[in-house]
């Protein structure tokens, strides 16, 4: 039980929220390449040490999934949709559905004892999902990391440079791929897909 | 374009993730108050430029963010090994003077 004060980031529906990429237009176009924003997830950075067991039950517990251990891997919780990602030896990104992540903070926070901290990173930055045909496409042509099949299995995320902005792949599914940018970097990112996509009659929806 | 294991996320990753912070096995002086000015200066600003093997500190940039050290060839560039923070390095000039790669 820590006793760090925790507040609600998340503002009432009174407060207008903004997306990173609310002042861009969706593009329209085909079905070969298809990229969605899915804006304002609770995005929590966890670190605390691999061995720490109240780590690993409160993980399990809250979020419901095993605390990936295993490098370069997320588990994703197929029934509400959260994911846990590896990003080092003891650092974790908790992806949640929208508005739960100030009560997973509270709940991890009361079953974590020991070394740990939890940050809310949900303003920092924000999830594309990209799915068709050509998303291999263009994303072997956005970063140098091989995202070929045989190197990029379902289950893979890595932390990687895209269009030289530090960004996260991940592989959720075989048709899908996800993409969590900065914010500071959503507009250049959302610029770099538009333009890199023409050739493959990109749809964005922001 | 050199191609880098990262120790950490256990795979070769391209030269663009990382980026280089100079010597390794740099130690702080225990006691840096009983230093001389020159121990002080030596530790701070005063850095080996050997031709041949160098062991040095990498960070995993855009990666997994964790420093790790690496030993390198300064003529030919080319990585001997990748180790974690903490550990020694297993090939050192002296381990090659001996008998080549260990």
């Amino acid at each position: 039980m820590s006793k760090v004060a925790v507040f609600n980031q998340c503002p009432g529906s009174e407060v207008m929220a903004e997306s990173p990429l609310a002042h861009q237009s969706s593009v329209k176009g085909g079905r070969a390449l298809i990229v969605t924003e899915h804006a304002f997830l609770g995005h929590l950075i966890l670190r605390g040490q691999a061995d720490n067991e109240s780590l690993k039950s409160a993980v399990l517990s809250v979020v419901g999934v095993e605390l990936p251990l295993q490098p370069l891997t997320f588990v994703l919780n197929e029934t509400t949709g959260a994911s846990v990602q590896w990003l080092s030896p003891d650092e974790w990104l908790l992806i949640l559905p929208a508005g739960q992540e100030y009560e997973v903070e509270q709940n991890l926070r009361q079953q974590i004892s020991g070394h740990f901290s939890i940050v809310n990173v949900g303003g920092g930055q924000t999830l594309l999902r990209l799915k068709g045909d050509k998303v291999f496409d263009l994303l072997s042509k956005s970063c140098v990391y091989d995202v070929h099949e045989r190197n990029f299995p379902v289950g893979k995320a890595v932390a990687t440079t895209f269009a030289k902005a530090t960004a996260i792949i991940r592989r959720p599914n075989e048709q899908e791929w996800e993409l969590v940018i900065r914010r500071s970097f959503a507009d250049y990112c959302y610029r770099w897909i538009t333009d890199a996509g023409r050739e493959f009659d990109l749809t964005f929806t922001v | 374009m050199l191609h880098i294991f990262c120790p950490y996320c256990g795979e070769h990753r391209e030269e663009a993730e990382f980026r280089p912070k100079g010597q390794a096995h740099i130690a702080r002086p225990l006691s840096p108050e009983q230093c001389s000015d020159e121990e002080w200066a030596e530790y701070l600003f005063f850095r080996d430029n050997p031709r041949g093997i160098h062991h040095e500190l990498w960070v995993h940039a855009t990666g997994c963010r964790k420093f790790f050290n690496v030993t390198r060839h300064t003529v030919s560039y080319e990585i001997l090994e990748t180790y974690k923070m903490g550990e020694k390095p297993k090939v050192t000039a002296e381990s090659l003077a001996k008998g080549g790669r260990s």
